[in-house]
C-alpha cells in the first residue's frame, strides 16, 4: 500500500465545484481517498495549482500514419533529440515526437491521458504496439468507421441490428474505444481519387451519403451505450465557405440524446472544430465564421468540439482523410504520403508550415481561439491542436496562456499578416478563462466526453489518482498580465502523479509509470452469426489477410482496461 | 496428428498469413499447405535433425559447445568492453525482439542498423524527400487494373505476390481477376516475370531514371527523343497513356531500382512519377521488401527514435546518417570493435572487405541455423525459429502488421530472440554497474477480459 497527501494547493476541481479552495487530496494506491495514515508521503502544495490529470481527447500519437510522419520527416528530429537518462529513454522529434518522447512531454505537462483519435482497423494492431510502447501515460484508440465497406453496406440496406452487431465486432477486434468517423464516404471516393465535399455527395459505387453514415453510426453508438459518442471529423475540413458543410452536420442530430444522460451529454462529438469554421470561397477571401458554429454549439448541448488550436508552427499533417491531403500536397507542393486502407479507410501526411507572415495561418490561428471563446460552456470545448496537424501537443502551455490572457493575443494578433484582424473577430472578445475554465477544457469535459467522468479528470473521492500539481500561485499572480508565466507553468509540472505513482518531479522523469489501454468491449459476449458470415465473406473474397489473423491479440493490450457498457 | 491454420511464413515480404501446417504426435511438422516451395521448405527444414542447438564460444580459434549462460556473459562482455559495437540484421525476428534490441543497442552506446542497409535504404531515403503515395495490398486486390512491376522479379523472389494481391486474385471491382488488369513488367533483365506480361520493356542497363523521366515528359505531352534508355518513342508514349487511362495504377519496384545506378534517386522519381499520374487518375507505389519483417524493423526504430536504420546511439541520443551511421560503411571503415549480429546473414551477402572486417573483431551471432555469418563469430547462440516455434509481429510489406504464430515448441534449451537479448542486456547492466529492474510479467492479464465465449467465436475458421 502507498499513501500520498498533497497538502494546502489550490484545488481546481470543476466536476466536484471546487473552484480554487485550498485542500488536501489524498491518495491510497491508485485511487482517491477521503484520508490516509498520518505515514502518507506528504507533498506540499501550498501556493500551488492543483488539478486532475488532464486528458487530451484528440492527438494523433501512436500508429501507422503516425510513423509515416516520423519516416517522413528526418528533418522534424535535426534541434529536437533527447538523450537517454536515469528514467527515460532516447528520442526525438518536435512534431511527430517518437512514443518515449510522446510519453514523458505529455507527463511533464501533468496529462495523464491521450487518445489516439484515427486506428485504422487493418493496421489496429500497430497502434497497439506503439501505445503499449508508451510510457507513462493511458491511452485509447479510436477505431475508423466511418468508410467501412460493411457499415456502408448495413446502412443502405437498413439492417441497423447488424450495424450494431458489427460495431461491436470491429471495437473488440480492433481494442479500440470509439466510433471515428474521418471525412465520412470522401476517403472510400478517394480510393479511386474522388472525395464526398457535402453530405449528401453520394459514395461512389456503395451509394450511401455521408449523411447517412454520419446518422447510422450515432444511432448504433447509442444503441450500443457506448461510453463516448460517436467522434466526428466532418466532410468538407479545411476548405473555404465549409462552414457550411458543418452547419449541415451539426443538424444532422440536433435533439438527439444519448442513450444514458448519466454517463454524457453529448451525442457527438466534433473533432478539430476550427478546421471547419471557415468562411470565404477562397484563400483569397477567406475569413472567419466562428461566430455561427458556436451559435449553433451553444444552441446544441448535445454536442461537443474539440477545437484543434493553430500554433503556428512548422508541423506535420496527418489524416485519415486522404483527400484532403492530397490537396494540401497540391497547394503547398511539399511532400506527400498517402496510405489507402482495403475496405476500410485511406491516409494521408503533408508537413505544413503555419508561418505567422501568411495571412491564412493568422486567420486559421484566430477562428480556433474565436471558436472556444465564443463557446459558452467550457465543457463543450476541448483544448486539442488535433496534434500535429493543427501544431504539437506541447504547445497545450501556450494556447492556455492564449486563452487566459486577452493581452497575450492582442500582442501576437499585432505580428500578423496585416489582413488578418479584418477577416476575424478575435480583436474584440475580451473574455478571458481562468483556471477553472481550463480545468473544464483539458480535465473535466473531456472525461465527460469520454465516458469517463467517474474515474478521471476530477478529484473526488474514488477517482483514478491522477493529479498534476502546477507552480502557480493564483492569489498573488495575474495570468492575464504573465501569458510567459502561465506557459512556463503548464509546461513542467511541480508533480505529476499518475495511478498514484509519482512520475514526474519539476519537469524531470522519475519513473516507468504504470500506463495503460483503455478499450470497449460492448459485445455483451455473443454475436448475431449472420453478421459472422457477412464479415466472413468481407475475409474471404476481398481482404488481403484471414480472418483469424485480423483481432488484435490479447498480448497487445496486456495491460488493459476494458469499459463494457450496459445495455438496459 | 493436429493442423495448425492461419499460419504465417516466415519468409518474405509477402507474409503469407494462410499456411497450413500439420504437426504430427511426435510434434514434428509434416507438411504444409499453401505455401510456395520457399515457404514449405522453411517449416519442413525447421526441425530438420542436424539442426545446431547449443551455443558456441571460440576457443583458440574453434567454435566449442558452451552452456547459455558462459555464452550469454561472453556476449556482454564483447558488448560492453566494445567502443563502438554494432548491431545488425533484425529483419527475420519479430517485433518484440526489436524492440528488446533498440533497448540494449541504446544500452551499450552502439548503432543499430537493420538489412534496410542493403535493399530498401535507398527507398527509404526517396521518401524522406518525397513522401510515398502507398496503400495496402488488398486495395489492389479489389481495384487495381493496372499492375506494373520495375526492378524486381517476384515469380522467384515473391512467390505468391501476383497469386495473393496483384494479378490473379479476384477483388471487388476486379471480378474477373486477371483478365480485368494489364501487367506492364520493365526491367533490364528479361526474367521470368517479365516473360508473362503483357507488356515487357527492356531498357539500357543503368538507364531507368531517364526512362522514368520520359515517361513523365510523356504524361504531359513534351517532346521525347526517338528513344531513351534503348525503348523507342512510340512505345514510352503508348505505356504513359495506359498507365493514364487505367482505373487504379500501382507501380511494385523492386532492388533492379534500389541498388542500381542512380540509387534513391531512381525511387524518388518512381515516386514523383506515381505522384504526377494522380493527375489523371489514382495511381500507387510500393516497395518489394525482402526479408519478412523487415519493415517492421524499420517501423519499430521509426516509433522508438524516430530514424527508420542506421541509427548511432553513441552519444546517448539517436543520430541517423545513413552512408556514415550504416552497418556497411562502418564496416567499411573498420569502425566497429565488436558487433552483434541477428536475424540476418551478412556473412554470406556483405561485400568481402566487409566481412573480413566482422571476422577480425569479437562478433555474436544469434541465429537458429548456422550460416557464414555464425562460423566466423566469437559466440554463436542458435535461437528458436520467429513464426514456428515463437510468435510475434511482423509486417508485411505493405506494413499491415500480423502475429506470427507459434506452431512447435522450440528444441528444448533453445531461447528465442527476444529472450536471449534481453538476458545479454540484464548481464550488461550487471556488468556496467547499473540496477538491473526485476523481470516483471510483461504480459499481466487486462483488469477485465473479455469473456471466452466471444474469444471462441472470434477464432472461427474462416
Ligand atoms: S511467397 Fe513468401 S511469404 Fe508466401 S509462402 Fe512463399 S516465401 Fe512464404
Ligand atoms: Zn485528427
Amino acid at each position: 500500500m502507498s499513501e500520498i497527501l498533497v497538502k494546502n494547493g489550490y484545488v481546481y476541481d470543476p466536476k466536484n465545484g471546487v473552484n480554487g479552495d485550498v485542500m488536501d487530496i489524498a491518495i491510497r494506491d491508485d485511487k482517491i481517498v477521503d484520508a490516509v495514515s498520518p505515514t502518507a508521503k506528504v507533498i506540499d502544495a501550498s501556493g500551488k495549482v492543483v488539478m486532475a490529470g488532464g486528458i487530451d481527447i484528440h492527438a494523433h500519437i501512436a500508429g501507422p500514419k503516425v510513423n509515416v510522419g516520423r519516416n517522413m520527416r528526418p528533418e522534424d528530429k535535426l534541434f529536437n533529440t533527447s538523450k537517454r537518462g536515469k528514467m527515460t529513454r532516447s528520442g526525438g522529434g518536435f512534431s511527430v515526437p517518437s512514443v518515449f518522447e510522446t510519453g514523458y512531454v505529455y507527463s511533464r505537462m501533468g496529462y495523464t491521458q491521450a487518445n489516439e483519435a484515427a486506428m485504422p482497423p487493418l493496421l489496429a494492431r500497430h497502434t497497439h504496439e506503439e501505445m503499449a510502447d508508451t510510457p507513462l501515460i493511458d491511452q485509447s484508440a479510436y477505431t475508423l468507421l466511418g468508410n467501412n465497406w460493411l457499415v456502408m453496406e448495413y446502412i443502405k440496406r437498413g439492417e441497423k441490428d447488424k450495424l450494431n452487431a458489427f460495431v461491436a465486432w470491429m471495437l473488440h477486434a480492433t481494442k479500440g474505444y470509439c466510433v471515428k468517423l474521418v471525412n465520412p464516404g470522401g476517403s472510400e471516393a478517394w480510393g479511386w481519387g474522388m472525395n464526398c465535399v457535402n453530405i449528401s455527395d453520394p459514395v461512389p459505387y456503395f451509394d450511401v451519403m455521408p449523411s447517412e453514415i454520419i446518422s447510422g453510426l450515432a444511432e448504433a453508438n447509442e444503441a450500443l451505450n457506448l461510453p463516448t459518442s460517436i467522434h466526428l471529423h466532418a466532410n468538407n475540413l479545411g476548405h473555404p465557405g465549409n462552414y457550411q458543410t458543418t452547419l449541415d452536420s451539426i443538424k444532422l442530430l440536433e435533439g438527439v440524446l444519448p442513450r444514458d444522460g448519466k454517463i454524457r451529454d453529448q451525442v457527438i462529438n466534433f473533432a478539430h472544430m476550427q478546421f471547419h469554421s471557415y468562411g470565404g470561397t477562397t484563400w483569397k477571401d477567406f475569413e472567419t465564421e466562428a461566430q455561427p458554429i458556436a451559435d449553433s454549439i451553444n444552441k446544441n448541448k448535445n454536442m461537443t468540439v474539440d477545437v484543434g488550436f493553430v500554433t503556428l508552427d512548422e508541423t506535420t499533417t496527418m489524416t485519415a482523410d486522404g483527400p484532403m491531403e492530397y490537396y494540401l500536397h497540391n497547394t503547398n507542393h511539399l511532400k506527400w504520403a498517402n496510405a489507402d486502407i482495403e475496405l476500410e479507410t485511406a491516409a494521408g501526411v503533408v508537413p505544413y508550415i503555419y508561418s505567422p507572415k501568411i495571412s491564412v495561418c493568422g486567420i486559421q490561428w484566430a477562428i480556433g481561439l474565436e471558436l472556444a471563446l465564443l463557446i459558452d460552456d467550457p465543457m463543450q470545448a476541448f483544448i486539442t491542436t488535433d496534434h500535429p496537424n493543427a501544431g504539437p501537443f506541447r504547445r497545450y502551455p501556450r494556447i492556455i496562456s492564449w486563452l487566459m490572457s486577452n493581452q497575450a493575443r492582442l500582442d501576437r494578433l499585432e505580428t500578423l499578416h496585416k489582413v488578418v484582424p479584418d477577416r476575424v473577430a478575435i480583436g474584440g472578445i475580451s473574455r478571458v478563462f481562468d483556471f477553472y475554465d481550463i480545468a473544464k477544457m483539458t480535465r473535466a469535459g473531456p472525461a465527460r466526453a469520454l465516458g469517463l467522468g467517474d474515474m478521471k479528470g476530477h478529484l473526488g473521492v474514488g477517482a483514478d489518482a491522477d493529479v498534476a500539481i502546477y507552480n502557480y500561485n493564483p492569489k498573488t499572480m495575474d495570468p492575464t498580465t504573465d501569458p510567459a508565466g502561465i506557459e512556463k507553468t503548464f509546461k513542467n509540472t511541480a508533480y505529476t502523479i499518475k495511478g498514484g505513482d509519482i512520475v514526474v518531479i519539476d519537469g524531470e522523469v522519475v519513473s516507468k509509470g504504470n500506463k495503460r489501454t483503455i478499450w470497449v468491449d460492448a459485445t455483451n459476449g455473443s454475436m448475431d452469426p449472420a453478421v459472422l458470415d457477412d464479415i466472413e465473406k468481407k475475409f474471404v473474397r476481398f481482404y488481403s489477410v484471414t480472418m483469424n489473423n485480423y483481432p488484435v491479440q490479447d498480448e497487445y493490450v496486456a495491460r488493459g482496461l476494458v469499459v463494457k457498457p450496459e445495455v438496459a | 496428428m493436429r493442423t495448425a491454420t492461419d499460419v504465417v511464413c516466415p519468409f518474405c515480404g509477402t507474409l503469407c498469413d494462410d499456411i497450413e501446417v500439420d504437426v504430427d504426435d511426435a510434434e514434428k511438422i509434416c507438411a504444409t499447405r499453401n505455401a510456395c516451395i520457399i515457404g514449405d521448405n522453411k517449416f519442413m527444414t525447421a526441425q530438420a535433425p542436424d539442426r545446431h542447438l547449443h551455443p558456441r564460444i571460440r576457443r583458440g580459434g574453434e567454435l566449442v559447445e558452451s552452456t547459455m549462460d558462459e555464452a550469454i556473459n561472453k556476449a556482454a562482455e564483447i558488448l560492453v568492453n566494445a567502443k563502438h559495437p554494432l548491431l545488425y540484421g533484425w529483419s527475420s525476428t519479430h517485433c518484440e525482439a526489436q524492440e528488446a534490441g533498440m533497448a540494449l543497442a541504446e544500452g551499450v552506446g552502439g548503432t543499430m542498423d537493420n538489412t534496410s542497409v542493403c535493399c530498401h535504404g535507398p527507398s527509404v531515403l526517396a521518401i524522406h524527400t518525397v513522401g510515398i503515395s502507398s496503400c495496402t495490398l488488398g486495395e489492389i486486390i479489389n481495384r487495381a487494373d493496372i499492375v506494373l512491376y520495375w526492378g524486381c522479379n517476384p515469380v522467384n523472389a515473391h512467390p505468391r505476390h501476383m497469386s495473393r494481391y496483384s494479378l490473379y486474385k479476384r477483388g471487388f471491382f476486379t471480378e474477373r481477376g486477371k483478365s480485368d488488369r494489364t501487367e506492364i513488367v520493365i526491367d533490364v533483365r528479361r526474367t521470368e516475370t517479365a516473360q508473362k506480361a503483357d507488356i515487357f520493356l527492356q531498357p539500357e542497363q543503368g538507364r531507368d531514371y531517364e526512362l522514368m523521366n520520359a515517361l513523365r515528359v510523356a504524361f504531359r505531352g513534351g517532346p521525347l527523343p526517338e528513344s531513351v534508355a534503348g525503348i523507342p518513342r512510340a512505345e514510352i508514349e503508348k505505356v504513359a497513356q495506359m498507365l493514364k487511362d487505367g482505373r487504379f495504377g500501382i507501380l511494385f519496384f523492386g532492388m533492379g531500382l534500389t541498388m542500381t545506378r542512380g540509387k534513391h534517386r531512381n525511387i524518388d522519381i518512381a515516386i514523383s512519377l506515381t505522384a504526377d499520374l494522380n493527375t489523371y487518375t489514382k495511381f500507387l507505389i510500393m516497395a518489394m521488401r525482402g526479408h519478412y519483417n523487415v519493415a517492421g524493423a524499420d517501423q519499430v526504430s521509426l516509433w522508438e527514435c524516430g530514424f527508420p536504420y542506421a541509427v548511432d546511439f553513441a552519444r546517448g541520443f539517436p543520430r541517423y546518417n545513413p552512408g556514415e551511421s550504416s552497418a556497411t560503411d562502418i564496416l567499411a571503415r573498420k569502425e566497429a570493435d565488436a558487433a552483434l549480429i541477428i536475424a540476418a546473414d551478412p556473412g554470406a551477402h556483405f561485400p568481402i572487405d566487409m566481412v573480413r572486417t566482422l571476422a577480425s573483431i569479437p562478433m555474436i551471432a544469434i541465429d537458429p541455423h548456422v550460416t557464414p555469418t555464425t562460423e566466423i563469430a566469437s559466440v554463436h547462440i542458435p535461437s528458436a525459429i520467429v513464426g514456428i516455434e515463437d510468435a510475434g509481429s511482423a509486417y508485411r510489406m505493405d506494413n499491415v502488421p500480423i502475429r506470427m504464430r507459434k506452431v512447435v515448441e522450440p528444441p528444448e534449451g533453445v531461447l528465442t530472440d527476444q529472450e536471449i537479448i534481453e538476458r545479454i542486456h540484464r548481464r550488461v547492466m550487471e556488468l556496467q554497474g547499473l540496477e538491473v529492474p526485476e523481470v516483471t510479467a510483461v504480459k499481466e492479464p487486462a483488469e477485465a477480459l473479455a469473456p471466452s465465449a466471444f474469444d471462441d467465436i472470434l477464432q472461427r475458421a474462416t
